[in-house]
C-alpha cells in the first residue's frame, strides 16, 4: 500500500545501473530475501545492513538505466525501501518498480536538497516529499491515474485483474 | 502522421495516436530467457489463467550455458518444465544461440510488428522495422497471460547519418559515438530512429548493432524502417505479414534530430565505467588486457567473426591475455566454420565457445578476477559486468578487440587490416 513514509535519505549519484542495484552474478534467484541481501552492494556496501523499513532512496539522473532485470527493484524492495525520488529513472526500472508496487518518484529538486542520512517524508499519494530538518517542501510530478492506483492495489498484476486491461486508460478510479 | 514510432502504434490501435498517449496494444510475440523467464512465470501463475497462445511465446536459454552451477541447472529444468507444461514450442534450448539473434533469424519479427522481450536489447528487432521494447518479469507474465501489453506513445531523438566508414571502421563505431554524443541519459524514455544514406546502405547485422545499443542511450526502442534490404533478409525467414508494409516517418516531430558525418570517424573505444565515455582507440593505446571477449548481441555474426578473423590470420594471441570468442547463434558458428573463422580462431590461440552470452553478465565462461582488465566487443562496460566490481571493461569493434588480443594491450586495428 502507499502509505506515507518517514526515514533516512540514502544518497546516490547519476546513472546507478541495474549490474551495481544487483549484479548478474547474485540475480540467479528470485528469493527476495537473497536478493537483498546483495541489493546495492556495489556501490554502497554499507546498504543492504543498514537499510531500515521506511528509508528512502535519493538518486540522481537515469537511475536504474541498464538491464531489464526486475531483480534490481524487487531487490531495493525487499531489503526494506519504502520508495524512490530520483531526477529521473530508466524506462524500464521506472515500470518495473510500478509494476511492483514500488512508489517511485520523479522529483529532481528534492533530489538536489537532500544530503545523505537526512530525515525524509513522502507521501507518495499527493507526492509530497519533505526534508523535516531543513524545513524544505517539495511536490513530486505527480504520477498517472492509473500508476497511482497500480501502487495502491499492491501492483500490477492485482491491478490488471481488478481492471482490466480498459483500467490502464481511465482517469478516474 | 508521425514519427516511426508513432506510426506503428497508430496502426497497431487503428486511430493516429501521438507522444504522450498511454496505450494499450495486442503483441505479436514475447521473448524471455533464463534470467528473466523464472520471474514471469512466478507473476502470469499469479494471474491464474491460461498462456494466451502458446505459438506466440518465445523462451531461449542462453545466458548461462551450459548450467555452471546445480542452482543454475535447478532454476533452467523448471524453464524447461513450464515451457513443456504450457505447450511452448518455440523453445531454444542453450547452444542454439542468444535470444535476440534467434529472434531475428528465426522470423520472429517482422517489420510493422510489435515484439516485446524480457530483456533491455529487445530493442535490437529495431533494425527490422519493428517496435520491439524491453520490460520486466511482470510485464512478461501478463503478456503469457493475456497477449497485450501498454506503453506510453514515446518520443523520438532522430540520428541523420552521413558519409562512408572509413578503414577499420564499423558500425559499432557509428553507435558509441552516438552515445557519446547524446549521452547514457539523453533518449530516455523516447524512440531512437537512425536514418539517412549510411544507415540504408548497412546490412541487417550492422543495423542490429545500432537499434541493439539504442538502450545505451535509454531508448525504449530502436528504429529503422524496413527496406529492400530487410525484404532481402526476410525471405524464406520471417513467420507472418503484420501487413502494415513499409512503415515510416510521415511529417514527423521530433525531441532531438542529431546529425552526423562519419568519413573521418576512426575506431572508438568506450572506457570504464560508462559507455559514453567514449575516446578514440589511439588515446587508449597500450591499456594492459587479462581479457579480450568477441562476440554478443552486439558483435558477434557472421561480419564480426570475419572481420575479427581478418585481423587473427596467422598472428598468435598475446600469452598474457586470454581471448574469448563465441558466435551469436549456432547457424553463425557453422557459417564461421565453413568459412575457416573458427579455424583461425583457434590456431591463433583463442578459446571458441558455444552459442549464447558468455561472461557478458559475469557468470561464467571467462567472468574477471579482482583488477582485471577486459577489451570486448559488448554494449556494457558497467562496474561488475563482467564479474569483480574492481575489474574494467572497454568496450570497442570486432577488429580493436582481435588488434589487442595480438598485443595483449589495447591496439589499433588498421594496422592489421590490409
Ligand atoms: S549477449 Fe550480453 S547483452 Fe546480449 S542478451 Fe546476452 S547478456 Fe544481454
Amino acid at each position: 500500500m502507499t502509505v506515507a513514509t518517514t526515514g533516512r535519505v540514502w544518497l546516490f549519484g547519476d546513472n546507478v545501473n541495474t549490474d551495481e542495484i544487483i549484479p548478474g552474478r547474485y540475480n540467479l534467484t528470485t528469493d527476495r530475501a537473497a536478493l537483498a541481501q546483495y541489493v546495492l552492494c556495489e556501490v554502497r556496501p554499507d546498504f543492504p545492513t543498514g537499510v531500515r523499513p521506511g528509508d528512502v532512496i535519493v538518486g540522481g539522473n537515469n537511475f536504474g538505466c541498464g538491464s531489464s532485470r526486475e531483480h534490481a527493484p524487487v531487490a531495493i524492495q525487499a531489503a526494506g525501501t519504502a520508495c524512490i525520488v530520483a531526477r529521473s529513472f530508466a524506462r524500464i526500472f521506472y515500470r518495473n518498480a510500478i509494476n511492483i508496487g514500488l512508489p517511485i518518484l520523479v522529483c529532481p529538486e528534492a533530489a538536489e536538497a537532500a544530503a545523505d542520512g537526512d530525515r525524509i517524508e513522502v507521501d507518495p499519494v499527493s507526492g509530497r516529499i519533505t526534508l523535516p530538518e531543513r524545513g524544505l517542501v517539495f511536490n513530486a510530478e505527480p504520477l498517472p491515474p492509473f500508476v497511482l492506483r497500480i501502487a495502491e492495489v499492491g501492483g500490477m498484476l492485482e491491478f490488471v485483474k481488478q481492471y482490466g486491461w480498459e483500467g490502464v486508460t481511465r482517469t478516474e478510479f | 502522421m508521425g514519427t516511426h514510432a508513432e506510426e506503428i502504434l497508430s496502426a497497431r490501435v487503428g486511430r493516429p495516436v501521438h507522444a504522450g498517449e498511454i496505450v494499450v496494444v495486442d503483441v505479436d510475440y514475447v521473448m524471455s530467457h533464463d534470467t528473466t523467464t523464472p520471474l514471469a512465470v512466478e507473476a502470469f501463475r499469479k494471474l491464474d489463467r491460461p498462456v494466451w497462445d502458446p505459438s506466440r511465446v518465445v523462451i531461449a536459454i542462453d545466458h548461462v550455458v551450459p548450467a555452471s552451477t546445480p542452482a543454475v541447472a535447478t532454476i533452467q529444468r523448471g524453464i524447461r518444465q513450464f515451457a513443456q507444461e504450457v505447450g511452448i514450442d518455440n523453445f531454444y534450448e542453450g547452444g542454439n544461440g542468444i535470444c535476440h539473434q534467434l529472434m531475428v533469424e528465426k522470423g520472429y519479427v517482422a517489420p510493422g510488428a510489435i515484439v516485446v522481450g524480457g530483456d533491455s536489447h529487445t530493442v535490437t528487432y529495431g533494425a527490422l522495422g519493428a517496435f520491439a521494447a524491453g520490460m520486466g518479469s511482470t510485464d512478461v507474465g501478463l503478456v503469457y497471460a493475456t497477449g497485450k501489453t501498454w506503453f506510453r506513445v514515446p518520443e523520438t531523438v532522430r540520428f541523420d547519418i552521413t558519409g562512408t566508414f572509413g578503414h577499420g571502421v564499423t558500425a559499432k563505431d557509428l553507435t558509441l559515438l552516438m552515445v557519446q554524443t547524446i549521452g547514457v541519459a539523453g533518449a530516455v524514455y523516447c524512440a531512437v530512429e537512425y536514418g539517412g544514406e549510411t544507415v540504408r546502405r548497412l546490412s541487417i547485422s550492422e543495423r542490429m548493432t545500432l537499434s541493439n545499443m539504442a538502450i545505451e542511450m535509454g531508448g525504449k526502442v530502436g528504429l529503422i524502417e524496413a527496406d529492400d534490404i530487410t525484404d532481402a533478409y526476410l525471405t524464406g525467414r520471417v513467420r507472418y505479414d503484420t501487413g502494415t508494409g513499409h512503415l515510416a516517418p510521415v511529417n514527423p516531430t521530433y525531441r532531438r534530430v542529431v546529425n552526423l558525418n562519419v568519413d573521418d570517424l576512426v575506431p572508438l573505444v568506450a572506457c570504464p565505467p560508462e559507455v559514453d565515455n567514449v575516446r578514440p582507440v589511439t588515446e587508449v593505446l597500450g591499456v594492459p588486457l587479462d581479457e579480450v571477449f568477441i562476440g554478443t548481441c552486439t558483435n558477434g555474426r557472421l561480419d564480426d567473426l570475419a572481420l575479427a578473423a581478418r585481423v587473427l590470420e596467422g598472428q598468435t594471441i598475446s600469452p598474457t591475455t586470454r581471448c574469448i570468442i563465441i558466435p551469436a547463434s549456432r547457424d553463425i558458428y557453422i557459417q564461421a566454420m565453413e568459412h575457416g573463422y573458427i579455424e583461425t580462431f583457434i590456431r591463433a590461440g583463442a578459446h571458441v565457445g558455444s552459442p549464447g552470452c558468455g561472461p557478458c553478465i559475469g557468470r561464467h565462461y571467462g567472468v574477471l578476477g579482482r583488477n582485471e582488465r577486459a577489451m570486448t566487443t559488448m554494449n556494457r562496460n558497467f562496474t561488475g559486468r563482467m564479474g569483480d566490481a574492481t575489474a574494467e571493461i572497454y568496450l570497442g569493434n570486432p577488429a580493436t578487440a582481435a588488434a589487442s588480443a595480438i598485443e595483449g594491450k589495447i591496439a589499433d586495428p588498421r594496422g592489421y587490416l590490409r
